[in-house]
Formats: structure tokens, sequence, C-alpha cells
């Protein structure tokens, strides 16, 4: 595929077909962007079946200067491809999920699903800085439309909160850049990322791309724009919103923060521990107590992205690893979780977890599926969660055994509230007749969830498919990183020596100091 | 032969869960009972050859899992003697299970489940014996949790059985919480998680010292401890044993796979599977010995004065794992694993006895309302005699023969007391719980099958009566007019079918004679070290010194197993009020034990409230309070002061953040041109 513009042409697709969308009728908009994200979802495998392990760290790179310095320059490494993976694989299931729920302005609403799609690639695939900064904020455009216009009955005060927080970020992310811009005297990202900024300058500019990215993760304390966000959007808006958009503050972090300033990273790595920690136990416990189904899974999300910047923080292999690996798991459970509630949804126009119950007797294959993503979401071995988070708890071991501690604590608060939400769901008697009378999953829902569960499993068994083709790019970061990475707090003396196994003594502690 | 013992279960689950009510009951049982039946004679083929010396450990590999820079975890399936053992005590007792499960279940309309469950779990458990790496291990150990919590909460209907399964899982959470700590740890130390090299490596590591929590302890030490708390949670030690009581809200099939023989031992194999590491840290020993036989003790008390059948069993369970532990923690792995192995016989055969008395009892678990039950149902009340001679320890103590538990727990006492120290504490504590072991077992016996039917009192016999009757006595309102004066209020119980008959015999064959056959292989001191070649550390000595402990101590078991039954024959045969005089007496000790030391009551207090409130309280006040109030809605508070934006903010947001990101852009531009 050498010099086949496949990106270009992965935002050109769903392009055309927005375009398309805003002059077709309702059912015909429906087909057009059904048709327009299969094809992006046939390109995208093709994009991951043609991409080189192991080969050149950027691929398919295109180039087509604009105007100055500001060019429409593409490419990807193998984290942006998951990335990309993600996106393509999660859209059709969205239009899906929207078939039957949006009766109004169809054809606008598939629109902005599509245009959504271009921005989110685009975000993945740029690689000039201004690209990057558009295609970044642009794309929570189609959000906002989204959630203001199909969303639930209080969707203004929720898109208003939205656009605060992350107004506040882009300005001081703006800015940073362009300082950078004028520093380093170039606009692409991979020269960037090469880039050595000198130390005092570095905390300045993590901190304005910080404030950009936790907003867009979220972490605590500037999440509360999530929970209402989510309760807010259609279902498809949520799983979109879960499964990619909160995926572009940890893309962020991965792609400019940690190797553009890694001296600043290790710097304020602390600062970011602190918040992740008190993230994990917050929002979990306050995920416990929620009555509304979204609001929970959205604390929820709060939680495991904090397992995220733990990972990411963590500077090493498999705390990187980890957190990519949380990052598409979670995209792919969060994303079914929302659909499942979509479905119940559906059916009841309800959000309020008590006016359900025992739905395994009048749902069974619902409750099958259901069980099956909160299990995921528990992290339970066997499911991509687990990889995940077990190898970003196990990198932040390395570094601070205080933060792996209260961060593993999510495991317990984690089954607490999603075990708990299930069985106010699916267990018990049927307390209300309406929900007692809802109908089983449809055909079309059942295409919806079942391919997630597929990949899910596929994750959890057998991640090597999706390790694999980062693995090289998280070894460059990771060595980009080891100068400044913060040693660990598990400093290992060796007691009195022995003779047998010495040399093996020295191994192990050069490992433990590595770390 | 091992990929197949591993994954038929898997598969006969896939089959029976995904197939389910399409596939028909017959079908879903047939499947999973056939495969779990094909196992269990493959597990045997290959258990005999390390019986007999024969065998070598392998290790087949399946594929990569987990790769991250040196971190490296493979699914791989290891066979070696503790394999073995476990693998013939899993499929053994796992297709018992399923073929009762038959009978029992019969009336469940959802059958198909329950059986795609049981194989599940039995894929899970699998799979964890046959790890290589501690990741795979922990693979299994969730698994086993997952089906756990799906059987005990099995009748989702009852809230009881679903707060059962949630706590379950979530208490299980904690230990698994210091399960990963301990592997994050091992990783960090040894730079792999392959327990064969863990193993070689760990006496290399022995007084070396480590950064934890902001402290410097003991390198091995730490390691233990973390992944000990994880087999205390599995294993319901003291702490985190809360769950394991309420687990009983499972189908009682279940109770005797997955609460008694099987997955509640995961812990004990755990420690014996790393058995070389804890080695090296003799606090870690001390610990897991003084755990062990706090909970041996805690258990044996409570289940004392326990009613319902399955609960006194089940306390039962836990103060027998407790024995397993403290072997363990005194060094004689082999015991351990011997208790482990005979355990699974006898418990499984007294759960499924109780189950085929409450089956037999119209779902009465209440032992209060039983009594007299021998003739009416003498297959159950025979088998479970033998199995509750096993438990008790029945033998003869210089001459050497006797049951099961005779050869396994005494096994374990006289290793305890040779091997000194902290061991003679074990041993005295483990000879008291002998006593009330002995007390509870009887107990449950003479209650469940001697004295005269109080039948009548049961709202479950009632409904029977009510069921059966419900024509031909209508019109008599009163719940005693059928009380022909003997309590049985007119039921007939009746004995199991024979597929639930059955499983009964085949486990008190193991009860009554898996001590004898077995236990030079497990305990003897060369025996020992030609099975176990080397799969735990095998400590020939201290069981050479375990043969030559004083006459007394041997006699102590003994002595204790007819103490507890004198007591127990003359309390519930000879003076039946003597239980309600002891209950005036020390009313305050009986209320402590009866409600279980207030475990529950002090967990809710302590942890369970207070998550709840401060969630409340992060939510309402952290989250709504704070950050909103003087975040995005302080903002919008200003502007609507300034002037009246806001209408514009709420109509033209997006129109707003365009522009703003328009501007900027074009600053950008202009400056990048003009440059």
């Amino acid at each position: 595929m050498d010099g086949f513009p496949i990106l270009s042409l992965m935002m050109a697709v769903p392009m055309a077909g927005a375009i398309a969308c805003l002059f077709a009728g309702a059912n015909s908009a429906r087909w057009i962007a059904l048709i327009a994200t299969l094809v992006d979802l046939a390109l995208g495998i093709a994009l991951w079946a043609n991409f080189d392990q192991g080969g050149l760290q950027w691929q398919f790179q295109e180039y087509a200067p604009i105007f100055g310095k500001f060019a429409w320059a593409l490419g990807i490494d193998g984290i942006a491809l998951m990335l990309i993976a993600l996106t393509v694989f999660l859209m059709p299931i969205c239009i899906g999920a929207s078939w039957n729920a949006i009766q109004k302005r169809v054809g606008e609403y598939m629109a902005a699903f599509l245009l959504m799609e271009v921005l989110m690639i685009g975000v993945f695939a740029a690689q000039d800085l201004y690209l990057f900064y558009i295609m970044f904020e642009a794309g929570l455009i189609p959000m906002y439309l989204i959630i203001g216009i199909w969303g639930g009955a209080d969707r203004i005060y929720a898109s208003y909160k939205f656009f605060l927080y992350t107004l506040f970020g882009s300005v001081l992310m703006l800015i940073a850049m362009m300082w950078m811009v004028h520093e380093a005297g170039t606009t692409e990202i991979p020269a960037l990322m090469a880039y050595n900024f000198e130390s005092g300058a570095q905390t300045w500019l993590f901190l304005a791309f910080f404030a950009s990215f936790a907003v867009k993760m979220p972490m605590w304390p500037v999440h509360t724009w999530l929970p209402d966000a989510h309760v807010q959007a259609p279902t498809a808006g949520s799983v979109i919103l879960a499964g990619v958009l909160l995926k572009m503050g940890g893309y962020g972090f991965i792609r400019f923060s940690l190797p553009m300033f890694p001296e600043a990273s290790a710097q304020l790595a602390p600062l970011v521990w602190g918040l992740s920690m008190v993230a994990v136990v917050y929002t979990s416990l306050v995920a416990l107590v929620q009555s509304d189904m979204k609001k929970l899974i959205a604390y929820s999300s709060v939680a495991h992205m904090a397992i995220v910047t733990v990972g990411l923080f963590a500077f090493n292999q498999a705390g990187i690893e980890g957190a990519m690996m949380v990052m598409l798991g979670h995209g792919l459970v969060a994303g079914a979780l929302f659909l499942c509630v979509g479905v119940i949804y559906d059916r009841l126009h309800t959000r309020e977890i008590a006016r359900y119950g025992g739905l395994s007797i009048n749902m069974p294959r619902y409750a099958v599926l259901f069980l099956f993503f909160t299990m995921a979401s528990v992290g339970l071995p066997g499911t991509s969660n687990f990889v995940g988070e077990f190898l970003s708890l196990m990198g932040i071991y390395q570094a601070s055994s205080w933060v792996a501690l209260v961060c593993t604590t999510g495991i317990i608060l984690g089954a607490a509230y999603m075990l708990y939400l299930y069985r106010r769901i699916c267990y018990g008697d049927q307390v209300n007749a309406d929900a007692a009378a809802m109908p089983d999953l449809s055909g079309r829902e059942i295409w919806l969830l079942a391919p997630i569960a597929a990949v899910v499993l596929w994750m959890g068994v057998y991640p090597e498919s999706f390790l694999a083709p980062m693995r090289a790019d998280i070894h460059a970061l990771e060595a980009r990183l080891a100068p400044a990475a913060p040693a660990g707090d598990s400093k290992i003396k060796m007691g009195a020596p022995k003779p047998a196994g010495e040399a093996h003594h020295e191994e192990v502690a050069a490992h433990g100091e590595a770390h | 032969m091992i990929q197949l013992i591993v994954l038929l279960p898997l598969l006969a689950a896939a089959i029976a869960g995904l197939g389910n009510k399409a596939l028909g009951k017959l079908p879903a049982k047939i499947v999973t009972t056939g495969a779990l039946f094909a196992a269990c004679a493959m597990s045997w083929a290959i258990f005999i050859p390390f019986l007999t010396g024969h065998a070598q450990a392998y290790v087949t590999p399946l594929f990569t899992w987990i790769e991250s820079g040196s971190f490296d975890a493979q699914w791989a399936l290891r066979v070696d003697t503790m394999t073995a053992v476990m693998l013939v005590v899993i499929t053994s007792v796992s297709s018992l299970v399923h073929l009762y499960s038959w009978g029992y279940m019969d009336e469940e309309p959802d059958q198909p489940r329950f059986f795609a469950y049981l194989s599940l779990f039995t894929f899970a458990m699998l799979m964890l014996v046959t790890a290589n790496n501690l990741l795979q291990m922990f693979f299994g150990w969730e698994g086993v949790g997952l089906a756990s919590y799906l059987l005990i909460g099995f009748w989702f209907r009852k809230p009881s059985a679903n707060a059962a399964a949630i706590k379950a899982f979530v208490v299980n959470r904690v230990g698994d919480l210091g399960f990963m700590m301990g592997i994050f740890g091992t990783y960090l130390v040894f730079n792999t998680i392959s327990i064969p090299e863990i193993l070689a490596a760990a006496p290399s590591m022995a007084g070396s010292t480590i950064g934890f929590l902001g402290h410097r302890f003991d390198t091995m030490t730490v390691l233990c401890l973390l992944l000990f708390v994880g087999a205390m949670g599995k294993s319901a030690q003291l702490g985190l044993h809360t769950w394991l009581p309420d687990a009983m809200e499972g189908p009682t099939p279940v109770s005797a796979l997955i609460h008694a023989a099987t997955m509640v031992t995961a812990g004990v194999f755990m420690v014996c599977r790393l058995s070389p590491m804890f080695e090296t840290s003799e606090t870690a020993l001390h610990v897991v010995t003084y755990v062990g036989a706090a909970t041996c003790l805690f258990a044996a008390t409570v289940g004392t004065v326990q009613t319902d059948i399955k609960r006194v069993i089940a306390y039962s369970t836990c103060s027998q794992l407790g024995y397993m532990f403290f072997a363990a923690g005194v060094g004689a792995y082999g015991a351990a694993m011997f208790h482990l192995f005979t355990h699974a016989f006898f418990k499984a055969l007294l759960f499924l006895g109780a189950g085929s008395v409450i089956h037999a009892m119209h779902h009465e678990q209440d032992m209060r309302y039983y009594g007299g039950l021998r003739k009416s149902i003498p297959i159950t009340f025979w088998t479970m005699t033998l199995g509750t001679l096993a438990i008790t320890g029945v033998g003869l103590p210089l001459v050497g023969v006797g049951f099961a538990g005779f050869y396994s727990k005494d096994g374990i006492l006289e290793a305890a007391f040779a091997s000194g120290g902290a061991g003679v504490g074990a041993y005295y504590v483990g000879i008291f719980a002998a006593l009330l072991t002995s007390f509870y077992s009887w107990r449950l016996v003479f209650l469940t099958f001697f004295g005269k039917p109080r039948w009548t009192r049961s709202e479950h016999i009632q409904h029977a009566l009510h069921d059966a009757h419900g024509h031909d006595a209508h019109g008599h309102d009163d719940h005693h007019a059928h009380d022909s004066g003997d309590g049985t209020g007119g039921y007939h119980p009746h004995e199991s079918p024979w597929v639930m008959l059955l499983p009964l015999v085949v486990l008190s064959l193991g009860a009554v004679f898996a001590g004898f056959i077995f236990h030079d292989q497990f305990i003897g001191p060369e025996g020992g070290i030609a099975f176990w070649k080397g799969a735990l550390a095998f400590d020939s000595h201290l069981m050479h010194a375990a043969h030559e402990v004083p006459t007394w101590v041997k006699f102590g078991p003994f002595t204790v197993m007819l103490t507890g039954l004198i007591i127990a024959w003359l309390a519930y045969i000879r003076n039946t009020d003597w239980p309600q005089r002891f209950v005036a007496t020390f009313g305050a000790l009986y209320q402590f034990l009866l409600n279980k030391w207030y475990f529950d009551e002090l967990y809710h207090v302590l942890f369970v409230k207070p998550a709840f409130a401060i969630g409340r309280f992060f939510w309402k006040f952290g989250d709504v309070g704070f950050i909103d109030r003087f975040g995005p809605n302080g903002l919008a508070a200003l502007v609507v002061q300034g002037n009246k934006i806001t209408r514009r903010l709420q109509s033209g947001y997006l129109y707003t953040y365009a522009l703003v990101m328009l501007i900027g852009l074009a600053a950008v531009a202009t400056w990048a041109m003009t440059r």
C-alpha cells in the first residue's frame, strides 16, 4: 500500500457520507451511515493488515502543505493504529444502536456521527501539531450537537458544563503549542517528540497540556462534566463518548506529555498519581450510591481512566502497555455497558435502577450478555480489562507500592458497585409489571453486542494481537523516558551474601533499580 | 490428555450454557456429566503412575497470554504430583456431584444453566491447579470465584441468595487484592512469574529487604504474606471467612463441590505449591500457622451451636481448612495436602448426605425439625455416619488403622507437635478443635437421625403435606391437624433416587479407605519423597519426627474424639434437656457463638455502612456541593451577574465555542505566515 492515501480515504468516506446524509431522507440516511461506517471498518481492517509490525515507527505517512508551516500531515504508529481500529469498530455499532431510537432529524444526526468519525480518525492520525489541535477540539462539536439536540431533558446544562470544562483546557493547550512551535521551529509531531525542551519550560508546557488532557480523560476533580454528559446523551452518544472520546486524553498524554516533556512528567508524576488514587476510591464509592444506571457507569469510567493515568505515569513498558489495553478494553466494555443500558432504556424510558429487577426471567439473553460485560468491567481474567488493569497496576508497583495498593482497591470497589447494579437490574423477583413485560433482545441488538463480546474475550485470552503492534512504539517511549523515570520505592537490599547464586543477586538488584 | 481433561468441561459448559433451553434438559445433563466422567477417568490415568512412582512432571505449553517487556505469561498446563492429586480430587468429586444433581435438581426448570455453571467451575478449577505461572493461577482463581458467585446466586429470585453471592465475590476480591499485590511484588523481585523459576530463585532472596509502603521489610516475608492474603480469602480463613457460611444459599451439590471439596482448598493448594517460597520466611510461616489455628478453633466453636445442617458443615469446612493451613505453617505440606485429599471425600460426602436429608425433608434445613430419620432414609444415614467417622478421625492410634480423617488429621497434629515452637501451640488448639469437631459432627448425626421425629413444626413439611393432601384435606385450616402424635405429622420421608445415593456410596469408599491406602505416599517419611518428587517442600525429617512423638500425643486426638462423641451422646440422646440448660446457664457465650462472634455485624458497621455513607458524601458534598458549585455553576453565576450572556451561552454555546477556536486558529495562522 505504498503511497496510497488510505488514512485520507478513511476520513473522506465518512465525510462524503455525512454530506450525503444531510440531504437524504430518514431511512436512506441510516443506510448511508451504516454503509459508510462499514466501509471504514473494512478500510481499518486493511490498514491493520498492512501495518508492518516492527517496521518503521511511522507508517502510511501523507504530507500536503496547506500554508506556512501548517500541513495536512498524517501518519500512524501502532498506538494510533489500535485507537483507529477501536473507532472504526465502534462506529457501525453506534449507527445500529441509533437505528430505531432516533426518530427526529435523522439525517443531521447521522451526519454528526460521521463527522465525528472523520475527526476522531484525524486526531489519531494527525502528524501536524495544529492539525491535531483542530481535530481534537472540533471533534467535540458534533458531540455537543448530539447531546444538545438529541439528548435528554437536562441536555442544555450538560452540554454547557462540557463546554466550560473543555474550553478552559484548550486555550491553555493552544498557547503552549504556539510557544513550542516557536521554540522548536517545527509543527511536526514526530520531530517534537524527539525535541528536548529545557527543563524549566517543560513544567509549564506540561501543565498547559495537562489542563486539556485531564479534562478529556477525565481526571478527578475535573470529571463532573462526564456523568451529566453521559446521562443526557443518547445511547450511541454515550457509547462513542466512553468508547473513543475519553481515549483522546490518554492518547494526548502518550503522544505529547510523556515524550515531549519527559522531565516534567517525571517531576509531576506524584501529582498524577495523587489525583488518580483519589479518583479510584472516590468515584468508585460515588458509583456505589448511584440510582441512575448511566451515572453509575459514568463514574466507573472515571475510576477506570484513573488506572490508565497511573499506568502511563509508571514510566515503564508494562504500565504504558497496560494503560493502552485499559483504554481499548474500557472503550469496548463501557461502550457495551451503555448499549446494555440503552436496550432497556428503549423499552421503559427510564434510567432509574429501581424501576427494573428480575430481568433474568423475561430477558435471559440480555442477562447473559449484560453479565458478561459486567464481569469484564470488574476485570475478570480472560476479558480485555483484566490484561490492561493488571499490567498498569504491575507497572505502577515498580514505581510506588503505595499507589499500587490504593489503586488496586479499585478491584474490590469495582466488584461491589457493578455486582450491586447487576443484582438490582437482573436478579431478584419481578417487582415492576412493565419491566417484567419487556421482550428479550431483538436480532439487531444481539448483533450490536455479540461482536463486542467476542473482541473482549479475544483481547482477554490472546491480547498479543493487540500488544504486538504497539510494542516497539511503547518500547521507544520507555527508552525516551528512562533517563527521567523516577526510581521505585522497592529498592531491594541483599542480606548476608550466600556463596551460591551471587551472580543472580546482582542481576536481581540491577533489575530492581532499573524500575 | 491433560488438554482434554481441562478443556472438556469448558466445552461442555459452553454447549449446555449457550444451548440452554434450545438444547433441553437431558442433552445438557448428558453432555456435562459425560464430559466430567471422561475427564475423571483420564485424571485417574494420570494419577496412578504418579502413585506408583513411574510418572515424571511435565508442562504442556499452549500459547502466549500476556507479554510485556520482560513480563511473560504463557498459557500452559503443568502436570506434577500436586496437580495429579488435585486433578483426581476435582474431577472425581465434580463428576459425582454432576450425577447427584440429576436427582437433586430434578424439579428445577433451569437445569442447563446449572450444569453449565458446574462444568464451568470445574474448568476454572482445573486451570488453577495446572497453572505453571502465578497469573494463570490467578485466572483460575477468579474463574472459580465467578462460578461460585453464579452458583451461590443460582436461585436469583431469592434476595438472600443474591446478597450471599455478592458477598462471596467481594470478600474474595479483598483476598485477590493481596494476591495481585503479591504477583506484582514477586515479578519485581524475581523478574518472572513462572512458578518453577520463582521457587528456584527464592532461597537466594532469603534475608534481603525490600521497601514496601514506605517501610523496609524482609523481602520474602512481604511476598509470602501478600500471597497468603489471597489464600485466606479463597479458603475462608479468619477475617475473610464471612462469605463461606452465607454461600450455603447455593444449591447443596454446589456446596459439596465448591464450598467443601475443591474451591475453598485452593488457598491451601497455593501455599503448598509455593512451599519452597514460604520456607524462606519464618515469619510468614508463623503467620500461616497462627491464622490456621485461629480459624480452626473459631469455626469449630461456632459450628457447635448452629442449627442449620448446611451451616454446621460449612463451619466444619472452615475449621478443617484451618487444620490444613497450620499443617502448612509448621512445614508439613504433605500432611496439608493429604488432609485436603481425604477431606474432599468425606466433606463432599457429608454435604451430599445433608442434601439427601434436605431432599427427603422437603427443603427443610433446620436440624431442630429433624429427628428419627435413620429408618426412613437408611442409606443416607449409613453413608453420613461413615463420613462422620472419617471427619472425627476414628481409628486405633497404636495399630494405625482407621478412617480417612484418622490418618490425615492425626498426621497434622503429630507433625505440628513434632515441629516444636508455634507448632506445639497449634497442636493444643488442634486437639481442642478436634474435641469440638467430634461434638458437632455427632450432634448433627444425633439430631438428624436419632431421637423422635420433630417434623411437624417445620413450615416446609407443612407445605409438603398441604400440597400432597391439598384437595382431600381441604377445610383443615389448622396446621397441626395431621399431627398424629408421633411428631411426623403424617409425613413420610423417602430415600433419594439412586443417582443421588450412588455418589454417596462411592464417596463413602473414599472416606473409609483413602487414608489407609494413600497415607504412605502422602506423609510417609520415605514414601513421601518418592511420591512428591519435589512438587512441594516435603520435609522427611519432620515426618520422621511426627512418627516418633510421645504416645500421649498420639492418643490425644483419639481421646478427644471419644470425649466429643460421649458429650454429644449425653446431650442429644441421653439427656435431651442439656442443650436448653446450657443456653440458660451460659446465655452470653451462646449468643456470642450463635452470632458467629459478631463478625458480620462488625464488618457491616466498619465497612459496608461507611462505604455507602462516604460515597453519598463524596457525591453530594464533593461533586455537587463543591466542585460543581465553585466550578462550572459558579462560573455561570458570575456570567449571569455580569449581564445576560447566559442565555446566549445556552442557546449559542456551540457558536461561541467554534468562534473561540476559530480566533485561535486565525491567530496561529497569521503568526505562522508572518513570521
